[in-house]
């Protein structure tokens, strides 16, 4: 059996929108250097979940949690915790590819830049051929760097939106619904390139798409109304669930 | 360390925005700090009673008289011309960009619109004078080269798009569903415009109408070019009179010295026309907002 | 049943016809105003009519004093209103939280959008000609234009940040970009041509103004020009300006206006030609920014 680190924790962890509650007690560990998969019916609460990890939800006025959610066995709500490094830790690739409206280099060496995270010129270049390598996306922007980010199409913009992720060289990187917008094509390969990017980074990823997630994870979650219903290995959850809605789930009976 | 260094220049800046910000509520204080303090010198002097009921403003003369009452007639009447062409053309106009031509086009004629609501003061008070009041000498041959009637039209196509664009607004944020409704009821454009779209936007379209009075009201250069200098307490339009704006014009053109009683009459006019414009910006603000809220 | 017929026409065009005719009507005017000016101003318009100083005779005044002192008021407003508008408009949209001081604000500004802005003039008459003793300075009449025009450049800026979508702001901070950061780095900049449209806006209508720097007691005969910024000694530029008198282009052609001689007419007339070309000039440049950056903005 191979070795299994847990990176994150959640114990006991629920979330309100003013007071209406998203997540109920949530117990769920994530380990490292897997893909892990989140499924479940709109609105029950997958990327609430995702959001409280990188503490995006900060942003939404009245937003609260109880319980622990834990990084490394931190607690991410704890008061000393420093959120710009929380999400310097914890990288985020959205539904919709929202690269800034800025050239192809510029989107990639922001996050260098507002963390000082090079040397020189040299250096900065560098890192940012290298994620985009990471991305493979390399062979496809090299000639055309100062291009602005919006001439790429929705593929390749979300693979520079992961690029940009990339390299701040985070430890978790969070996806919520990264194909959703693109077509069948782009989508492969997106999946290809996480599937890849396993090896160093731990992943969650939020999807609607049974085929994504039995592609991908290795694990996989299904909540439902802001409770999570079960949580094992992808293998597991697809070929023998032992919840009936998780069932019904995936076959396709609701949802 | 590194945390709290960010965490006080977001604070620092998070200050001096703030600071920036209420700097407008340090120039409402000021205007209210500045009125009261020459006008409560002003009462002073004299009385109260004799401000709202004389029918005599004659503080620059030998037979001092200190009623309100000709200014603010002067500066109702101009506004009540103004408005009724405002209204009726603004409105129009707000429907039938609104309503009736395509949305392209609206784009085009909204700003076009604007310009009349760009063109420098002075210059409608020019034309006013110069053009149209000898225009209606033609109509009205005993009208006066100053008098009510030339500034207020004149004014009207000034706050025309206020009204239309305000109205306009209101029109487009009534949602599709209730037109929808309206045209499946079997109604036809005319009745889905009366019946649905106005009385759905009343509110915002009030807001505009409100916004233009208090426009009109505060306007200083047309009236005082084209209505005269001359305070006037009387009903008919053909004749000059002199609206508050045009009155602390006419003070603050002479060498008026600081502490006299004429001096702090500017303020005690200026304080009439702030509380009339106060209240209906106020009125005007929360009819906007009440539309906003509804199809939010 | 025929008559029905006609009403129910009649009825169901009204607002076609009426609203393009009232259109026409309202356009028709300000065309008839722009041909009104410049047939009586055309004549005026030459050279010596730039460089002269106002004159007891109409054939030898002109706008020089008027227009420079324009252009220092102008130039002198945009500085005050840049920062301060532009800061307001960014701590109400983007740190202010919901509850009673922003609606306080939001209110409040609204109001002194309001405001006439002779009301302004009696404000700055007290504060800043007597309390602070800059007299009917350049300084004076800047400052109490600019509390004129704020409101206009606070309320531009705000719904061009309103404009920028989450989606920017939340890229920049799952980066672990701050607030000030992503604000400068990125919300600034994609909202920047819509800001400087609001900014412009509020230079047209500031470039318009008279009653206000009438109230100051700006002067109506003015046959000097306020020192020149630039100097030949170090350091080269000199604020001596801002303490001098000052005329401006609209209270230049109000006082043309005012006289009886038909000669200050046609002067007064050729002043307003130039006055609309630069503030339609402005508003078009406002209007040019603004579809740029609604454009701009649809990309996304
Ligand atoms: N900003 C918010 N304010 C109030 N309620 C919210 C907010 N965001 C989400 N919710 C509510 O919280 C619940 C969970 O939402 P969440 O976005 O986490 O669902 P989801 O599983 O990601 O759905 P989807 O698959 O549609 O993206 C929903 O009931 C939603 O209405
Ligand atoms: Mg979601």
């Amino acid at each position: 059996m191979e070795e299994k680190n847990i990176r994150i924790e959640a114990k006991n962890f629920s979330a309100y929108y003013n007071d209406k509650i998203a997540l109920k007690e949530v117990n769920f560990k994530i380990y490292s250097n897997k893909i892990t998969a989140i499924i479940g019916p709109s609105g029950c609460g997958k990327s609430t979940f995702l959001r409280s990890i990188n503490r995006m939800n900060d942003l939404i006025e009245n937003f609260s949690v109880t319980g622990e959610l834990l990084l490394d066995n931190k607690n991410i709500y704890e008061k000393e915790t420093d959120v710009i490094d929380l999400r310097k830790r914890v990288g985020m690739v959205f539904q919709k590819p929202n690269p800034f409206p800025k050239s192809i280099f510029e989107n990639i060496a922001y996050g260098l830049k507002i963390h000082k995270m090079y040397q020189n010129y040299d250096d900065l270049y560098m890192k940012i051929e290298n994620s985009l390598k990471e991305a493979a996306l390399w062979d496809e922007v090299k000639d055309d760097l100062n291009k602005s980010a919006f001439d790429l199409s929705g593929g390749q913009q979300q693979r520079l939106c992961i690029a940009r992720a990339l390299v701040i060289k985070p430890e978790v990187i969070l996806m919520d619904e990264p194909t959703a917008s693109l077509d069948p094509i782009s989508t492969a390969k997106i999946e290809e390139l996480i599937v890849k990017l396993k090896e160093h980074y731990t992943i969650v990823i939020v999807t609607h798409n049974m085929q994504q997630a039995a592609r991908v994870s290795d694990y996989s979650a299904f909540f439902m109304q802001g409770e999570m219903i079960e949580y094992d290995e992808t293998a597991k959850i697809f070929t023998a669930p032992s919840n009936k809605l998780t069932e019904e789930y995936i076959t396709g009976r609701f949802g | 360390m590194k945390i709290n260094k960010n965490k006080i220049i977001e604070k620092i800046t998070e200050g001096a925005l703030f600071i920036s910000a209420s700097l407008s509520i340090f120039v409402t204080i000021g205007i209210i700090i500045v009125l009261l303090f020459e006008t409560i010198e002003f009462f002073k002097e004299v009385p109260l009673i004799k401000f709202f009921t004389e029918k005599q403003w004659t503080p620059l003369f030998e037979d001092k008289h200190f009623g309100i009452l000709p200014l603010l007639n002067a500066t109702i009447l101009t506004s009540l011309i103004s408005m009724i062409v405002a209204i009726s053309f603004g409105l129009t106009i707000a429907v039938f960009i609104s309503e009736y031509i395509k949305p392209e086009k609206r784009m085009i004629l909204k700003p076009i619109m604007e310009i009349l609501a760009v063109v420098p003061t002075v210059v409608y008070g020019y034309f006013a004078l110069l053009f149209v009041t000898p225009l209606l000498q033609k109509i009205f041959p005993d009208i006066s080269t100053f008098n009510a009637l030339s500034p207020g039209i004149v004014m009207g196509f000034m706050i025309i798009p206020i009204i239309a664009t305000m109205s306009d607004d209101a029109m487009q944020a009534v949602p599709k569903w209730l037109r929808e409704g309206g045209y499946a009821l079997g109604a036809n454009k005319f009745q889905v415009t009366t019946g649905v779209v106005i009385p759905s936007a009343l509110s915002g379209i009030m807001a505009s109408f409100i916004l233009g009075v208090s426009r009109a009201v505060g306007e200083t250069m047309i009236v005082t070019i084209a209505a005269g200098q001359m305070p006037n307490f009387t009903f008919n339009v053909l004749e000059p009179m002199e609206t508050i704006t045009a009155y602390i014009v006419q003070v603050s053109l002479g060498d008026t010295p600081a502490g006299t009683l004429e001096f702090k009459t500017i303020f005690a006019a200026g304080m009439t026309l702030f509380v009339l414009t106060f209240v209906l910006n106020i009125i005007s603000y929360f009819l906007k907002s009440k539309y906003r809220e509804r199809y939010r | 049943m025929k008559e029905k017929k006609l009403i129910y026409k009649i009825r169901d065009n009204f607002f076609p016809v009426a609203g393009l005719f009232a259109t026409i009507i309202s356009l028709g005017v300000l065309f008839v105003l722009i041909i009104d000016v410049f047939k009586d101003g055309y004549l005026r318009l030459n050279w010596q009519f730039l460089t002269s100083y106002p004159s007891r005779i109409p054939e030898k005044a002109g706008i020089l004093s008027a227009w420079v002192g324009t252009l220092w008021i102008m130039v002198l407003t945009a500085f005050l209103i840049f920062p301060i508008g532009v800061a307001s408009g960014i701590y109400l949209e983007e740190y202010a939280k919901p509850g009673k001081i922003k609606d306080f604000l939001e209110i409040n500004i609204s109001n002194l959008a309001g405001v006439p802005s002779i009301i302004y003039g009696l404000l700055g008459l007290q504060i800043f000609v007597y309390s602070f003793k800059m007299d009917r300075s350049i300084l004076a009449g800047a400052l109490t234009l600019s509390l004129v025009v704020l409101p206009i450049v606070i309320v531009a800026t705000r719904e061009s940040l309103k404009a920028v979508p989450i989606s920017l702001r939340e890229a920049s901070f799952a980066l672990g970009a701050n607030k000030l950061q992503t604000v400068i780095f990125q919300v600034l900049p994609s909202a920047f041509s819509g800001i400087l449209s609001g900014v412009i806006l509020a230079m047209s209508r500031a470039i318009g103004e008279t009653a206000p720097l009438i109230t100051i007691g700006a002067l109506t005969y003015i046959a000097f020009l306020p020192t020149g910024p630039f100097t030949t000694e170090f350091p080269f530029i000199t604020f001596k300006g801002l303490r001098d008198f000052f005329t401006v282009l609209p209270i230049q052609v109000f006082n043309w206006v005012s006289r009886p001689q038909k000669g200050f007419h046609a002067n007064a007339a050729a002043g307003i030609i130039i006055l609309l070309i630069i503030s339609l000039f402005i508003n078009f440049l406002a209007i040019y920014l603004r579809i740029k950056f609604e454009k701009y903005m649809r990309r996304k």
